[in-house]
């Protein structure tokens, strides 16, 4: 039977109340168990919203300490926390916001030979990474591990995020097929990015894994949703699956994970 | 607080089974029977017991 405590209703009381949560929802989100690829611009938002909504067990992956640089987006972590592990940053963090919450820190670069091992048990990844390489990985990793994941990326005042579900919709290498060549597209840390369009794209991929877990509404699969602050304009493009695709395909080209050059310099 | 208390105790009783709700007047009384209907339940009964309504919906 469905119990909570009488702290917890009044914690979760928002879901609850919604229709398309409920009790029901809101039992499957502490039962839920959701993994975040980058504790950065992204990941920190999507972290802090999936601890407060009451994800039961969240994996955080970074091998990365807190530079001052981070904080003007990254705003799981605090001037005081400059130097620290960013996961054990954010487990702090995330903690302190929900109790309920378990956190697994993961203190690592994701790569081909470990992400499998990483991603295995989850039920939803959300991919905050900064680079082509890593995104194509982890496309990669979860279409082969059929784990629904959010894709997304920003830089300077856009972004842009899509859902996947594999082999049900389209994949990020349906879409984009290879990484881009080095250095046609500039890291945030060469052109900047304004830090609540990272907030943005990572609440967006947060509200995509309480979607997906509770059932509510429809995630963005078949869909790439891109935005530019500056005229605040947001776009919703449609998307199918490519029947061609190299990992998601009937007939698949890449059968093995494998990192790909990385293709973006190193990013601060 | 009191819709969540009474979607949760809806959420621990069979279709078909009925809940008792005794609630104040004001926004008690306004909100809860008219979520309950929105929601596909059904309100039985709605009568005046002392300072309290009792309500009854059915799941």
């Amino acid at each position: 039977m469905i119990d909570f405590t009488e702290s917890q209703l009044e914690r979760y009381s928002r879901h609850i109340l919604l229709d398309s949560v409920g009790v029901e929802g809101q039992q499957k989100l502490l039962r839920s168990r959701v993994l975040i690829i980058g504790a950065g611009g992204l990941g920190a938002p999507a972290a802090m919203y999936c601890a407060a909504a009451g994800i039961g067990t969240i994996g955080i992956v970074d091998a990365d300490a807190v530079e001052v640089s981070n904080l003007q987006r990254q705003i799981i972590h605090f001037t005081d926390d400059l130097g620290s592990a960013k996961v054990s940053s954010a487990r702090e963090k995330m903690e302190a916001i929900n109790p309920d919450v378990t956190v697994e820190p993961i203190k690592a670069f994701v790569n081909a030979s470990n992400i499998s091992d990483i991603i295995d048990g989850y039920d939803f990844v959300i991919d905050g990474t900064d680079n082509f390489a890593t995104k194509f990985l982890i496309n990669d990793a979860c279409v082969m591990l059929d784990t629904p994941f959010s894709h997304g990326g920003i830089l300077r005042f856009n972004g842009q995020t899509m859902t996947v579900l594999p082999k049900e919709s389209a994949c990020y290498r349906c879409v984009f097929h290879k990484p881009p060549p080095k250095n046609m597209i500039p890291t945030c840390s060469e052109a900047g990015v304004l830090g609540a369009v990272a907030g943005m794209l990572g609440t967006v991929q947060a509200a995509e894994a309480l979607k997906y877990i509770t059932g509510a509404g429809e995630v963005l699969a078949d869909a790439l949703l891109t935005f530019d602050a500056l005229p605040m304009n947001f776009r919703k493009v449609k998307l199918k699956r490519n029947p061609n695709c190299a990992v998601c395909s009937e007939r698949p080209s890449i059968t093995e994970l494998r990192d790909e050059e990385q293709t973006v310099c190193d990013l601060k | 607080m009191t819709m969540v208390k009474v979607k949760l105790k809806l959420s621990q009783i069979e279709e078909g089974d009925t809940l008792d709700v005794l609630l104040t007047e004001g926004e008690p009384l306004e909100s809860v029977p008219r979520t309950a209907k929105e929601q596909g339940h059904h309100v039985e009964d709605i009568r005046k017991e002392g300072e309290y309504y009792h309500v009854i919906i059915r799941k």
